[in-house]
């Protein structure tokens, strides 16, 4: 797909800087000439919006860092005294706060797209890889951000989660102190997560030069799977891909304001206004809504695992709740070999479809487990749920490419697109497209 | 043959050799002192001292959260009832067994009935809730790990019972934590 280039610097300077730095060349190759399937939908638009979501997490976050005071007695006040005589703060903080939701919102979006259009299979491993790379790096940055306010959520959620590493065997307890910097959690903690929430943004502003790098010269997915096959089957990115991408930003950024100026608060917990109290555990304490699902993981094992009738326990329930978490996202990595299927698009997947679905119920269905207490029927449905999560993975993803019978496929994109377009748009080619953006 | 090929290598190998362990050498140097700082600095480690506390106003069936090295610990003052049905339990109700009589103390001639165990559950750490009706002990909030009166783990995923401090009775209304019986 990276086709050699059609870039022709018209004006002196740009031939000077063309022989010397070809930015331009690079910029115009990239985001101007680079073809693009024809058939893009609008799930495919959630790329360009988390680029915008990075870049606005990293200037409010910068600017709001000028107000913060990284101190166990004086964050929590800092960033209230931000939110409340700081000009503009409130809009500043929350536009962050709601920011980092939003572009989870959007990450889920990203992921889904690629189960569902097979994004992952040959030749685009090493760009899923770094997608799910991507992914950690938020998931880490998320939660040090959440640490800084310095509430109770943040306190004890970051007592939970250092606490996962000191579920290793014989070196967890030193492990943990190494991270947090004492005993307990404290100001050495806040510290260092300050430091790092601030370092990490830019490491993953790295991974997604590479993300996009390896995009390029594996070109895009699109909605049939098939592969760009003549010049027919793609369009310019520009103006096509732009335009549609900054509208999809435009709808995006319009619910985010919805919830950034009418319900700011709607997507945190009411404890995090309570200063961070070591002596008190809040009594109902979960994660983000975002990190939901691997809590419900980590929940669902209660149970040692051990050698069968004997008193030998191989993995404590500790351990077995941690592994099973980190495994929830590990498996991520390895989806690429998981699916045994060279039918990329679930379209013409009818059994994988199914599957699919049941999958992203499921993974809500995870997220609203991790939201319940511990205790009566949430935790056998955190277990019958957790247990489908790695199922579908494990199982259920490498037969299906062997026993599914896939639908016939169209020879190309551009013969897919004529046969929608000359069928009145009846055929029933795409379900998700169906209702785009009703979820975003 | 062999002559040569030994006065090929000894030279020029040994020098990689020298420069590959000097290198090993010179990023281990690099790398401790990186890793070092990340550990509890020595005020932090200063803080370990003992703490002594009052304990004249704990009633029986009273507990206090104290602070010993930034972590909580539970003061809990059982009650007789507690006391023998901590006792009384059998083994069966525990994934961590150790007898009652382990885990309650006091001072020297007074009648052993105190439980000073560490506050964070043993699973992730939060502090365990007291629950106030029956002779149940604590639940964790968190993940709902369940502890009898003196800290012994009845349900998981916490796998140990809550940890016991180093500690002592100074007097019958003193208790220092952080120091055991021995001294140490």
């Amino acid at each position: 797909m990276s086709g050699h280039s059609t870039y022709k610097p018209t004006t002196g300077l740009g031939k000077f800087m063309d022989e010397r730095l070809p930015i331009v060349r690079l910029v115009h190759d990239s985001f101007v000439s680079f073809p693009v399937p024809r058939n893009l939908n609008n799930w495919y638009t959630f790329g360009g919006i988390l680029m915008i979501m990075l870049v606005s997490q990293i200037i409010t976050g910068i600017v709001i860092a000028m107000h913060y005071t990284p101190e166990a007695t004086m964050a929590f006040d800092s960033v209230h005294l931000l939110r409340r005589d700081v000009s503009y703060g409130n809009t500043l903080q929350v536009w962050h706060a709601v920011g980092a939701s939003m572009f989870f919102v959007a990450v889920y979006i990203h992921i889904f797209r690629g189960l569902y259009y097979g994004s992952y299979k040959a030749p685009r491993e090493v760009l899923w890889i770094l997608g799910v790379v991507i992914y950690l790096l938020m998931m880490a940055t998320a939660f040090m951000g959440y640490v800084l306010p310095w509430g109770q959520m943040s306190y004890w959620g970051a007592q939970v989660i250092t606490s996962f590493f000191s579920a290793i065997p014989l070196v967890g307890e030193t492990v943990r102190e190494y991270l947090l910097g004492g005993y307990a959690v404290g100001n050495a903690t806040l510290n260092r997560f300050f430091s790092l929430h601030y370092l990490l943004p830019f490491m993953i502003a790295g991974i997604v030069i590479l993300h996009v790098w390896t995009l390029h010269v594996t070109g895009q997915t699109n909605p049939t799977g098939v592969e760009v096959k003549s010049k027919q089957d793609v369009i310019p990115f520009t103006p096509y891909a732009t335009v549609k991408d900054a509208f999809a930003m435009v709808v995006f950024m319009i619910i985010m304001c919805y919830f950034v100026f009418y319900m700011p608060d709607y997507l945190g917990h009411a404890d995090n206004y309570i200063k961070a109290d070591p002596l008190t555990t809040p009594a109902h304490i979960v994660p983000e809504w975002y990190f939901l699902p691997f809590y419900a993981v980590l929940r669902a094992v209660d149970f040692n695992i051990g050698i069968p009738f004997t008193d030998i326990v191989l993995i404590d329930s500790k351990l077995g709740g941690v592994l099973a978490m980190f495994g929830a996202i590990a498996v991520l990595f390895f989806v690429p070999w998981l699916d045994t299927s060279d039918v990329k698009s679930a379209n013409y997947r009818p059994t994988y479809k199914i599957f699919f679905w049941i999958f992203a119920i499921n993974a809500v269905f995870l997220g609203y487990l991790g939201s319940r207490p511990a205790e009566g029927i949430w935790i056998p449905l955190m277990k019958a749920s957790t247990f489908w999560y790695f199922l579908h993975f494990i199982v259920i993803m490498p037969l299906l490419g062997w026993f599914e019978k896939p639908l016939p496929r169209p020879a190309s994109i551009t013969d897919a697109v004529l046969s929608k377009a000359s069928s009145g748009g009846a055929s029933q080619i795409d379900g998700a497209a169906a209702e785009p953006q009703s979820k975003g | 043959m062999s002559e040569a090929h030994a006065s090929d290598v000894t030279r020029r190998d040994f020098l990689y050799i020298a420069t590959g362990a000097a290198g090993a050498v010179a990023v281990g140097g690099i790398v401790w002192p990186l890793v070092s700082q990340m550990g509890p600095n020595e005020r932090e480690k200063a803080a370990g001292a003992p703490v002594e506390i009052d304990i004249s106003a704990v009633e029986p069936g009273m507990l206090i959260t104290v602070i010993w090295r930034g972590k909580p610990y539970f003061v809990r003052h059982l009650t007789d009832e507690e006391v023998a049905s901590a006792t009384d339990a059998p083994e069966a109700d525990f994934r961590d067994y150790a007898s009652a009589d382990s885990r309650i103390s006091a001072a020297e001639g007074a009648d052993p009935k105190w439980a000073i165990v560490g506050a964070n559950c043993t699973h992730l750490g939060c502090v365990p809730t007291k629950i106030d009706t029956g002779l149940e002990g604590w639940i964790c909030p968190c993940h709902g790990s369940k502890f009898d009166v003196t800290g012994r783990v009845m349900k998981g995923p916490a796998p140990t019972n809550l940890p016991l401090p180093p500690y002592s009775f100074a007097s019958e209304e003193k208790l220092v934590i952080g120091l055991d019986k021995a001294g140490a």
